[in-house]
Formats: C-alpha cells, sequence, structure tokens
C-alpha cells in the first residue's frame, strides 16, 4: 500500500464527482430536505423530532454512501478501467481506501450541512455537541462506502448492485432502534441487531442526546463502526482479485 | 534476440468453453509484433494473459524474464484494453495526471504522452465528450505515460483516421526503436504489414509466427490476407476436424 498512490485516487474520484455537479448537489441538498420534511411530519409532537432526525442524521449519510460508492465502484469494473488499474503498481487497498476517503470527505461536507441546517433551521436539539453528531455521520458514512465496495465485488449489474440496498442496509436500519426500541424486540432479533454495525452508530447519536459531554458509550460505539468499516474494507481488498475468469 | 514474451502450452477456458488450445509463441524484445485474427479468435484473451488479468488453465505466460501478473512487471507494461478504458467524467489530463501519479511521474510526462497522440489540443475537454477515436488515443496516452518496456496494446487503430493511424504506427515505431516491445493485436490484415513479426490466431490457435516477409513467401503471395487464408487451409488439412 501506498500513501501516495491512496491520496492521487482519493484526488482523482474527488475530481469526478466535481465534474458531476448534478451528484454534487443531490448528495448535499437531499438529507437537509428530507430532514425539513420530518420536521414538518413531526411538527408540533416535541421530542420527537429531536430523537428521530437525530438518528436520520446517522442514517442519511450511511445510505447514500453505500449506493454511490457501490455503483462508483461497478462502473470501475464494467469500463475496464479496474482490470486496468490492477495492472498498475496500485495496490488493492489503495484503490479502497482513496474511496473511503474521497467519499468520507464528502460524507464531511454533506454532513456538516445537513446537521447546521437541522440545528439553525429546524431547530434540534440536543444535550451533546453537534460536532459529534458531524463526526459520526462521516465515520457512518465510510461504513457505508466500506460496505458498498465489499457488495459490489458481488454485483455484475447496476441492477444487482442496487438490490444489495435491502439486503444489506435496510435489515440494519430496521433493526438499528430507530422503528422499535432493542430492548424491547425479541432474544433473536435482539442478537441479530447486535451484530449490526449500523446499531453501534445509532446508540452512540443516542447518546449524544443524552449527554453533555462525549461518554465512554459513545467512544467505544464510535471505536466499533470505525473497525467494522475497516473490516469491510479489508475484506473487499481480499474479494478483489486481479485474475479474472 | 532476448524475448519480451515467451508462451507455452497456454490453455484458457472462459465459462465452459476453451478459448485458447495451447498456444505456444514469443515476442521479440525491441519489436513491433502484430497479433492478428478475426473477431473472436482469442486475441483480448491472450493479451489478457500476457498482462497477468486472466486466469489460466494450463501453460507459463514469462514476461520480460518473469511470471505474467508479477508485482514487478506491474512498473514495466503498459495495458489498453479494447474498448477504452479511461474515466469518461474527467478531462485527457486529469486521466493522464492520474495515471502518471499511479508511477510516481509528474504532470509533465502526462501531457508528452497526450502531444505524443495528437490530443494537445482536446486536453481539457472530458472523455465522455470526445469521439470513439479520441477516446481510445486519449486511453492509449495513459498507457504511453513513462515509456515502459511492453506496451500491449488491444486494438489501438480501431476508428482512427488514416492519417492519424499512419501516424500511430509510426510512433510504435520510434518506440521499438528505443527499446520498448509492442504487442499490437488488430483484426484489420492492412494493419499486418506495418509489424516486424505477426502471430496470427484463429479459432484459440496460432496459424502462423513469422515476420511478413516469412508469411508471404510461405504462401507464395504478396497479398497478406490471402497469405493468412493459406495458411487456415494448410492448418484445417493438419488437424482433421
Amino acid at each position: 500500500m501506498s500513501l501516495r498512490i491512496t491520496l492521487h485516487t482519493t484526488a482523482r474520484i474527488l475530481r469526478q464527482l466535481r465534474h458531476d455537479r448534478r451528484t454534487v448537489a443531490l448528495l448535499i441538498v437531499v438529507p437537509a430536505l428530507l430532514l425539513a420534511l420530518l420536521y414538518f411530519m413531526y411538527d408540533g409532537s416535541g421530542g420527537t423530532f429531536d430523537r428521530i432526525a437525530l438518528i436520520m442524521l446517522g442514517i442519511f449519510p450511511f445510505v447514500i454512501m453505500f449506493l454511490v460508492t457501490s455503483i462508483a465502484m461497478l462502473r470501475e469494473r464494467t469500463t475496464g478501467t479496474l482490470e486496468r488499474l490492477l495492472t498498475t503498481p496500485l495496490g488493492k487497498l489503495d484503490l479502497l481506501f482513496g474511496y473511503g476517503l474521497a467519499f468520507g470527505l464528502a460524507a464531511a461536507v454533506q454532513g456538516a450541512v445537513a446537521t447546521a441546517a437541522a440545528y439553525w433551521l429546524l431547530g434540534l436539539e440536543t444535550t451533546g455537541h453537534a460536532g459529534l453528531v458531524v463526526l459520526i455521520a462521516v465515520i457512518n458514512a465510510v461504513l457505508g462506502v466500506a460496505l458498498g465496495l465489499l457488495c459490489s465485488a458481488f454485483a455484475r449489474t447496476e441492477f444487482q448492485a442496487v438490490q444489495f440496498l435491502p439486503v444489506v442496509v435496510v435489515p440494519q436500519v430496521l433493526l438499528c432502534g430507530l422503528f422499535v426500541s432493542r430492548a424491547q424486540m425479541a432474544g433473536w432479533l435482539e442478537a441479530i441487531s447486535n451484530v449490526l454495525p449500523l446499531t453501534y452508530a445509532v446508540d452512540a447519536l443516542v447518546e449524544v442526546g443524552r449527554h453533555s459531554e462525549a461518554t465512554t458509550a459513545m467512544w467505544r460505539d464510535l471505536v466499533i463502526v470505525a473497525g467494522a468499516a475497516v473490516v469491510a474494507l479489508v475484506l473487499a481488498a481480499a474479494t478483489l482479485r486481479r485474475r479474472t475468469p | 534476440m532476448e524475448n519480451a514474451i515467451a508462451v507455452t502450452g497456454l490453455v484458457v477456458d472462459r465459462g465452459r468453453r476453451r478459448v485458447l488450445h495451447g498456444i505456444d509463441c514469443a515476442v521479440p524484445a525491441g519489436s513491433v509484433t502484430g497479433l492478428l485474427g478475426p473477431s473472436g479468435s482469442g486475441k483480448t484473451t491472450l493479451i489478457r494473459a500476457i498482462v497477468g488479468v486472466q486466469i489460466v488453465r494450463a501453460g507459463t505466460v514469462t514476461v520480460l524474464g518473469k511470471p505474467a501478473g508479477s508485482a514487478a512487471l506491474r512498473h514495466a507494461v503498459g495495458y489498453v484494453t479494447q474498448a477504452p478504458s479511461i474515466y469518461a467524467d474527467l478531462s485527457v489530463r486529469e486521466n493522464a495526471r492520474y495515471f502518471a501519479s499511479l508511477y510516481g511521474l509528474s504532470a509533465t510526462h502526462a501531457d508528452a504522452a497526450i502531444a505524443d497522440v495528437g490530443l494537445a489540443s482536446a486536453q481539457g475537454q472530458l472523455v465522455g465528450n470526445l469521439s470513439g477515436g479520441q477516446r481510445s488515443r486519449a486511453s492509449l496516452a495513459c498507457a504511453l505515460i513513462g515509456t515502459p518496456r511492453l506496451l500491449v496494446l488491444d486494438e489501438p487503430t480501431v476508428g482512427q483516421d488514416p492519417v492519424l493511424r499512419a501516424d500511430l504506427w509510426a510512433k510504435f515505431h520510434a518506440l521499438a526503436a528505443s527499446g520498448t516491445t509492442l504487442l499490437v493485436s488488430s483484426h484489420v490484415m492492412d494493419e499486418a504489414g506495418r509489424c516486424d513479426r505477426l502471430l496470427l490466431i484463429r479459432e484459440g490457435r496460432l496459424v502462423g509466427d513469422d515476420t511478413p516477409a516469412a508469411i508471404r513467401a510461405l504462401a507464395g503471395t504478396d497479398d497478406l490476407e490471402e497469405a493468412f487464408l493459406h495458411l487456415i487451409r494448410n492448418q484445417d488439412e493438419a488437424v482433421p476436424a
């Protein structure tokens, strides 16, 4: 692995993004708009908006970056650039960490805009600091990127890649404690929820909602999410083959 | 002469189909070798095996003295796929500079390669907005960066105008004169005459491996297309169906 090649790859991916203004606009504006929708849905019901919006600030970047990355990686595969890159000195991890870093940076902008909109325009209130919310959103986005890269290895077409969203992402959203609190779930569901990384991201956000200072539980959760992202990236590298049939 | 590529007993299956049936051939260093054959004859598969991205069933492929696909070869082998494999959503310059950066080379090298393929005036354009011929030249430019010791080009001249095609062939010979080995595939027989050596491939079998002059002499005709036909007939007689 080479830091230089990784950073050049990150820069290349960000340049591609920059040429695609519509995608950039969608990435930045859509989460804020969806939060506004939630705001009007829960108008006047006090704490409910605060609880759900906070969790959504973590879920949006995860879902969006999963989708964007799995398509981006699939494009590398179908246009032949991946095959070509693998005949160059680029290491597999250079490419994967390059993606993680590029979309992580994009997620930082997205998270900052969505969080700013949530606090300043929509009156979101949390006991903890908004900066921690952005941090969690970014780490979540990197998790989405890592899982997207891993899943794209198992997809040959865009249709297949998109189908991994309901398979990989939706169960995590359903079981993360947003719809039913995890303590009220049947034991086996809670057990599944315990091994899904998004659960810990949501748990970390709930900690920020309740405590004025960053808690040990929150840092532990974040380490778990970041660890899961690294494991997914390494697995993605292991499934990326230089030689293909 | 020393061989840049040596292939022995190469067998490749893709899916359930056997694509290469035991290929033996060699490409001498510092030459322009043409890999010719009709569409579907196994040219691209042989090329993929040489650059080390093809899973092979049997046989060996040695490139610059090392097994194909070795990490050490990634600095020494330039590869241009048949479909232009560059980023359509980046400009020509951005593409070239990215590929240069993978080899630790500067923007100057990237710009020189763009000029080499005659795209200097289009370097700011997005690859997605280029014509097919320009796009494949942009793809070629990315492989020329840093003058690799071996250049493997899969149909690089398809869709180019005749003047540019002549320029590209001149460029290939200039590279060979400076020590680079080139393996260039084509399905157009009129390009065969421009090569120092020819590998003729049909239905996954090598039917000819010689200089154009020797192949013409063997077949007793000046027309390479006809010579190719002659070789195929000879092979069909030798190997009863």
